[in-house]
């Protein structure tokens, strides 16, 4: 049996639309003290932001997403923090990891059109002090982001009664 | 031309399933949630599935063993002894069509005509028919909810008589979720072997228990040599149609259902058999991360479920294995099956009457939570407005 909390979360990382109650009542506890849990692991940074997985494509209005692949000279003392700091400070940024391999900052963008995003590279990222050189991908089709398939209605093949 | 003189009157005397009526009604509406499927929600897991189609592709699209691929029957073997401490050897294991076949060649293996086997009532669907296409005399045993639908050394001592050959122990359960422990089973065991009877063991849910771990009856002491265990890949793995199931026991009985299965189905299906090493070989590696994923899953809408009927009341024990819950609907003075129609067509939920299952299933009926926690909800609000707009709640 896993611990509480890391059932707490299990749950919620999945749906964060379910409530303390139906928490409560999937793991067998009182609803305050999952209500308290939960007010704990959002007080300690644990639980950062509930956000909402949407699918552009059919949203229907103007997006953009690439993701840079971008060498840089890390400065002594600070490493790469310093340099990773000044890049996801900008709106455009959507996530930005230090990477193994053959770069080293891996960062996401996001932005109406493509020009954007193009713009923000070579305007803002390619031009800044201590970066080395910039890649940037543009995502065609999304089929899977966050454990969601995209791309196709999941239907249930099961027999409607079955022994 | 008069077809009915053709047709063998064992098979005339079975009874059309409970289930085939219900399934015409509910398969007809639209937008149906059903807690009516007998089967898990979650797909075969891809690495199995991509197995399979790999060992197609290299051509392994061919009749195997009778029993098995050996490698198969190896994987079963450490399987069985590292989750439920059976140890069999390879030769006594047959890989079969699903635990369906399994059931079927235990029956055929032994029972002979007027030989009487017990049958838990209610329970799953087949062990009757299977009982009397093999000849024999499917004798129901009630277990009841006062008791969580166990056996009791008391029942059994009143059906058991001279005729009597086998016993089928079908826990955990389908369709009550009632299991046995430990201590439970040791009560009934010494009936078992005063009276000499084979138990046809049919744990296909083994994996599938919450808060105890499952015992096989096979494991206590005397037990293995009067044992036939019946298992597969259905409900663990979630691959009900890939049909593919095991059986394992001495030496003497397995050769002799052996016999049955090499004339009738010959082995099972290849590719299955490739998909069932896979299965046990990751989740083997994995320390059985996937089946433990599921039953975490399975765990947290047995709890929801068995509240939410029971604060609506309908009132139900907490089953502890499977994926079911019973409840008790006695207090809307419908049938089970009345129940059930009115439930599928005033508020498109559909369940299976208890009567499906047998004897003693009058009053309960099966909702199966292998299905979305979504769904579950959805189900459980239109069943409270069902309570609600007769007056029962």
């Amino acid at each position: 049996m896993k611990n509480i909390r890391t059932e707490i979360l299990d749950i919620l990382q999945d749906d964060a639309k379910v409530s303390a109650k139906e928490i409560a009542s999937m793991l067998g506890e009182k609803e305050e003290a999952i209500a308290a849990e939960i007010k704990k692991l959002e007080e300690e940074k644990v639980i950062l932001k509930y956000k909402t997985l949407i699918n552009r494509e059919k949203a229907e209005y103007d997006h953009s997403e690439g993701i840079i692949e971008v060498k840089v000279e890390p400065q002594r003392e600070r490493g790469y923090d310093e340099i990773a700091k000044r890049i996801y400070r900008f709106d455009e940024v959507k996530a930005v990891y230090l990477m193994s391999g053959t770069y080293d900052l891996s960062v996401h963008v996001e932005a109406s059109t493509m020009k954007q995003i193009s713009e923000f590279v070579f305007e803002k990222l390619a031009v800044m002090d201590g970066i080395r050189s910039t890649a940037t991908y543009f995502i065609m089709r999304k089929y899977k982001e966050h454990g969601v398939v995209f791309v196709e209605d999941e239907k249930d093949e099961r027999l409607v009664i079955s022994p | 031309m008069n077809y009915d003189k053709y047709i063998a009157k064992c098979v005339k005397e079975i009874p059309p399933s409970g289930i085939r009526k219900f399934f015409d009604i509910a398969s007809e509406m639209d937008d149906v949630i059903s807690l009516g499927v007998g089967e898990p929600d979650f797909t075969t897991p891809w690495n199995i599935c991509e197995m399979a189609i790999y060992a197609i592709e290299k051509g392994q699209t061919h009749y195997t063993s009778n029993h098995g691929m050996t490698e198969l029957r190896i994987e079963i073997k450490k399987y069985l002894s590292e989750r439920f401490e059976l140890d069999y050897d390879i030769n006594e294991i047959i890989a079969t069509v699903g635990a369906s076949e399994a059931l079927d060649i235990a029956f055929r293996a032994i029972v002979e005509a007027g030989d009487e086997v017990l049958v838990p009532a209610p329970s799953y669907v087949s062990y009757m028919p299977g009982v009397r296409l093999a000849g024999g005399v499917a004798v129901p045993v009630l277990t009841v909810a006062e008791n969580d639908f166990k056996y009791t050394r008391e029942v059994l001592e009143k059906v058991i008589t001279e005729k009597t050959k086998a016993i089928i122990m079908p826990f955990p359960n389908n369709p009550t979720g009632a299991i046995m422990t430990k201590e439970e089973l040791e009560d009934i065991i010494d009936v078992i072997i005063k009276n000499d009877l084979i138990v046809i063991s049919d744990e296909i849910y083994a994996e599938l228990t919450y808060d105890y771990k499952h015992v096989s009856i096979a494991t206590l002491e005397g037990m293995k040599e009067r044992c036939i265990v019946i298992n597969g890949f259905s409900k663990a793995f979630a691959m009900t149609g890939w049909r593919l199931g095991y059986v394992a026991g001495p030496r003497e009985l397995v050769d002799a259902m052996v016999k049955i299965h090499q004339y009738t189905i010959l082995c099972a299906p290849a590719a299955a058999q490739e998909a069932g090493i896979e299965a046990l070989k990751t989740e083997h590696k994995n320390g059985f991360k996937q089946v433990r994923n599921m039953i975490n899953q399975y765990n947290r809408r047995r709890r929801f479920m068995h509240e939410e009927l029971n604060k609506i009341g309908l009132s139900c024990f907490e089953p502890l294995g499977a994926f079911y819950v019973f409840p008790d609907i006695r207090k809307t003075s419908l049938s089970s099956y009345e129940f059930c129609e009115r439930l599928v067509k005033e508020k498109m939920v559909a369940c299976v009457p208890g009567t499906a299952f047998g004897e003693g299933g009058e009053g309960f009926i099966r909702c199966s939570y292998a299905s979305s926690m979504e769904n579950l909800k959805e189900a459980i609000k239109r069943i409270t407005e069902f309570l609600e707009e007769n007056g029962w709640l």
